[in-house]
């Protein structure tokens, strides 16, 4: 057992190697609060990471009524024991001083303590005033990727059946959007179609914009281990800085950020043009491929190379890899899910599966990652705006089915268009239809682009915000009405990771002062509006978190998303994956094994949308392209980015992730390890990108955007020249200003400079296409660095 | 100049405008996002077939001028772009958008028919060189319909409510 190792300096932990096709060996992690032995511990609890998207399997330490750590669970079929540093240290946020105990309303511009009924009975009457006066689109939700399957779903049915608004939308819209829509375009259905089981058994493994070793550290201790082991996988990385996964490919290619598309042609030209298609799969299971091979008939390496100051020799010898591999296993993330045209070249990753035909067979995964810990079931419940159980809002029958579930009259689920994403939403706020805004654990005055603006949105007079979350963050500091949440551990709940993993999350400890869990408030909320079926029942008639699930697992039933086969009994056993039902009681590894049923024109989530606008495709035209459901190969032409660098903004900004941080680090910010380890933003360029502006490692600069500005320590880095990475996780809620920049200086947000501009097909903005410039604020170690660095943190000499 | 030439003309004007209008409410309507990028996006749609019909052109008895030249943004955009700013806040700005969506869809139908003529006439006479361009464009502008179609439907509930 791996005893309170150092796992800051070490994020991967001890080796445990193995060869291909044996079992992950087990590698149990533990963490104690200072003090605690494993003897001193009363109960452990079953849980599951909330941190990143992986779903460690991890039991919490309970004494005296507190969480005093955290142990992997080596019998999880996810990460078999071994923890990854956020949740070996996370926990300890539960305890922070600064949580909400009691609930916020605003009076006289300021926020002020009251109890539930107060704060429930202002929610409730504005709700109510709006509905009457201006309709159900004048109400909006924002949610997020981190509650439990209950409560998404919860959410959902009052949203899309209760007030009957379209406006509901999760912050997975900024992390697994893309995911999602990728997905459905190629395969009709959201569902991801590999296993983590596959590094286990591929030859090969690619990854695509994804800096597993720091967002999923304990998948990436999986391929470590396999590196380590006898005849290990070779490895292919497309990422324009030299991450850790850089440092272990056999081929790294560091494209031009917002040329994706371009690169990803070029390899599928090569393989097709070298004839490593596999035909008979083509045949058997796909259309499309015709226009596909027409479609990248001119994208040579050569013409790639160009467009991403790649070497054409380079792409060959990557196709080569690819086009060798008998057991490729790709995943995708936010470098491709957050740049330009984001599900084009997410897309082309299932096109490189599908010519090759190496889908539904171990070690021949395909994984479109999530970024947090709880996406899957935001979109499969809904939360994210979609028709629960991955049900198709253009296809009337599963409209009719979703109404007869909730025993509501069809046109009473809003369905006349696609649902509201969270950028509209905005959008419709800033313009002034939108006037009630209810965001739950989320924070999107530090997560959404250009920071200026959605600032001046929440403080809009006309706009009513209610903000559920732990802390006071950014966002909760703009509401009207604060309300405060229990987290993991403080309640019970189910949530699905990446390759579909189903785990239950108990409650291990009471959550602090009044806080509710996220499931009782918005069901408090559904009993005060009085809800009703159409039978005069109530629309909502479960009461906990077993009654959420049960409801649920009736809604995806004969769905890909099939819950029925799973109980909160068998769940305490380790995770399962979906679909799990009577006929595959212990779960299902691979989607796809044989055929593509989910694609078939009466079961589709969706069919599809047009690769450069958009726009959805009609029900009559899929019928006619995939009357038999197969895979859909789907060409997409390279389009250029939409802001470019220029002289004036010499450099392209991209944003990204740390290790040691989640999200907008409300709680990684309040665990001492974690924060002592990254605690405040720097900004990254290359060693020649520096010596050519005049820079020098550690010097304090300032990147400044057409949107606006912050000042960052300088890292010099291997990474691209003419590329400037910053860690976008930090904001304000530990500064003297509390939510914003300090009067008169620029701020600390990567936020505050990144466009806004988002993926016309999955509506994921883009934080990785951007122009800017870097300048000099104050070199290293001068006073006046240091003075600014004070003024920015609040100290005081 | 045979109608060929006449439908040429008419079709190249008219992707011509396309192609100002569709940057123009690009410009118009900054502060609606997907529109402006998604509008600058299919505009260069026109410009290349406005650039192939005048290349063609000569071939059918008719000089063409091919795509208008574009200026580099100036104090006017800047102008512009501060009045969207400004605009973006008010909701009659939605209605306004609505009928730049809908006169964008026009126009862009318009275009359509005219290449269905050339498509129709190119078959008939076995016109390759014709029948290989209406073959490549035509499914664009019919994007380009289909985008401001779904542009309208998806912002018509929100825009004419909440007036």
């Amino acid at each position: 057992m791996d005893r309170t190792p150092d796992r800051i300096a070490n994020p991967w932990g001890a080796r445990t190697p193995y060869a291909p096709g044996e079992p992950w060996p087990v590698r149990t992690d533990l963490h104690l609060a200072d003090g605690v032995t494993e003897e001193d511990v009363e109960r452990w609890v079953p849980s599951a990471s909330i941190l990143h998207s992986n779903g460690d399997a991890m039991d919490i330490a309970v004494r005296a009524g507190r969480i005093v750590g955290v142990r992997g669970r080596a019998g999880d079929r996810v990460n078999r024991g071994r923890l990854g540093p956020k949740d070996l240290y996370g926990w300890q946020a539960n305890h922070s001083r600064d949580r909400l105990t009691r609930p916020l309303v605003r009076e006289n511009g300021r926020l002020v303590e009251t109890d539930w009924d107060t704060a429930m009975d202002r929610v409730v009457s504005r709700t109510r005033a709006l509905l009457d006066d201006r309709g159900p689109g004048s109400v909006g939700f924002y949610t997020s990727g981190q509650l439990f399957l209950e409560e998404y779903y919860t959410l959902s049915v009052l949203a899309h059946a209760g007030v009957r608004t379209n406006h509901l939308d999760g912050n997975t819209r900024l992390c697994t959007a893309t995911a999602a829509e990728a997905l459905k375009e190629s395969f009709g259905s959201d569902g991801q179609p590999g296993s983590y089981e596959d590094i286990d058994h591929a030859d090969t493994i690619a990854l695509f914009g994804h800096n597993m070793a720091e967002t999923q550290t304990v998948l990436w201790t999986r391929v470590l281990d396999r590196l380590e082991g006898s005849d290990p996988p070779r490895l292919l990385c497309v990422d324009p800085r030299y991450t850790p996964v850089a440092r272990r490919a056999d081929i790294h290619l560091a494209p031009r950020p917002g040329t994706n598309v371009a690169l990803l042609n070029a390899l599928l030209h090569e393989i097709i043009r070298t004839g490593r298609t596999d035909r008979a799969y083509l045949d058997a299971h796909t259309v499309g491929y015709d226009e596909l091979a027409a479609g990248v008939e001119h994208c040579t390496p050569r013409w790639a190379a160009e467009i991403c100051d790649v070497p054409a020799a380079e792409i060959e010898r990557a196709a080569d890899l690819l086009g060798d591999a008998r057991r490729l296993t790709s995943t995708v993330l936010q470098g491709v899910y957050q740049s330009h045209q984001a599900s084009a070249a997410a897309v082309q990753v299932n096109n490189l599966h599908l010519i090759r035909g190496m889908l539904g067979r171990p070690g021949c995964g395909l994984m479109q990652m999530n970024g947090q810990p709880t996406a899957q079931n935001t979109r499969e419940c809904g939360a994210d705006g979609d028709l629960p159980g991955f049900r198709n809002w253009q296809n009337d029958r599963h409209v009719a089915e979703l109404a007869e579930i909730w025993n509501v009259e069809p046109d009473g689920i809003p369905h006349y268009g696609p649902p509201t994403h969270a950028m509209q939403m905005f959008r419709y706020a800033e313009q002034g239809s939108l006037r009630m805004l209810w965001i739950s654990g989320t924070n999107p005055a530090v997560s959404l682009p250009e920071l200026g603006r959605i600032r001046s949105i929440l403080a809009q007079e006309r706009l009513f915000v209610v903000v559920q979350d732990l802390f006071l963050t950014e966002t909760a500091q703009l509401a009207d009405v604060v309300l405060p949440a229990a987290t993991w551990g403080e309640k019970t709940g189910a949530f699905t990771n990446a390759d579909r993993t189903v785990h239950l999350s108990e409650k291990a400890v009471d959550p602090p002062g009044e806080a509710r869990a996220d499931l009782d408030i918005f069901l408090d909320f559904a009993a005060r509006m009085d809800f009703r079926d159409k039978d005069g029942g109530p629309l909502i008639p479960w009461s906990d978190p077993q009654g959420a699930f049960a409801a649920w697992q009736r809604c995806s039933a004969g769905r890909p998303c099939d819950y029925t086969g799973l109980s909160y009994d068998k769940l305490r056993g380790g995770g399962i994956q979906w679909p799990c039902t009577e006929d595959a009681p212990d779960g299902t590894a691979r989607l796809y094994t044989d055929g593509f049923d989910h694609a078939h024109p009466d079961r589709c989530e969706s069919y599809g949308k047009d690769m450069v606008t958009g726009s959805p495709v009609t029900p009559v035209e899929y019928r006619s392209l995939n009357p038999d459901g197969k895979a859909v190969i789907k060409a997409a032409e390279y389009l250029p980015p939409h802001e470019d660098a220029s002289p004036e903004y010499p450099l392209q900004l991209i944003t990204g992730r740390t290790v040691h941080h989640f999200h907008t680090r409300t709680k990684t910010g309040r665990a001492p390890e974690l924060n002592a380890a990254a605690p405040d933003v720097w900004a990254e360029i290359s060693p020649a990108e520096a010596a050519a502006q005049g820079l020098a490692d550690g010097d304090l600069v300032q990147v400044t955007t057409p949107r606006g500005a912050l000042r960052a320590r300088l890292r010099t880095v291997a990474i691209r020249d003419g590329v400037v990475f910053v860690p976008f996780h930090y904001g304000y809620w530990d500064t003297p200003a509390g939510h914003r920049p300090p009067d008169g200086l620029p701020g600390r947000a990567a936020n505050e400079t990144t466009i806004t501009d988002w993926d016309p097909l999955s509506k994921q903005p883009l934080f990785k296409t951007a122009a800017a410039r870097v300048t000099l604020v104050a070199r290293r170690g001068t006073h006046e660095q240091r003075a600014t660095d004070d003024a920015r943190t609040g100290k005081t000499a | 100049m045979n109608g060929i030439g006449i439908t040429l003309r008419a079709l190249h004007d008219g992707e011509r405008d396309l192609e100002t209008d569709l940057l123009a409410v690009a410009e118009r309507h900054r502060t609606e996002h997907e529109v402006h990028h998604v509008a600058t996006d299919v505009a260069r749609w026109s410009r290349e077939h406005a650039a192939r019909l005048a290349a063609l052109g000569p071939d059918h008895g008719v000089e063409l001028s091919g795509p208008r030249d574009h200026t580099a943004p100036g104090a006017l955009t800047a102008l512009r772009e501060k009045a969207a700013q400004a605009l973006g806040r008010r909701q009659e700005t939605g209605l306004l958008l609505l009928d730049d969506l809908r006169d964008l869809h026009l126009a862009a139908a318009r275009n359509s028919l005219h290449w269905e003529m050339l498509a129709q006439t190119a078959q008939a006479t076995r016109d390759r060189a014709l029948l290989d361009l209406a073959t490549d464009c035509h499914p664009q502008t019919l994007r380009q319909m289909r985008w401001t179609n779904t542009m309208i439907k998806v912002l018509s509930p929100q825009l004419l409510v909440s007036v």
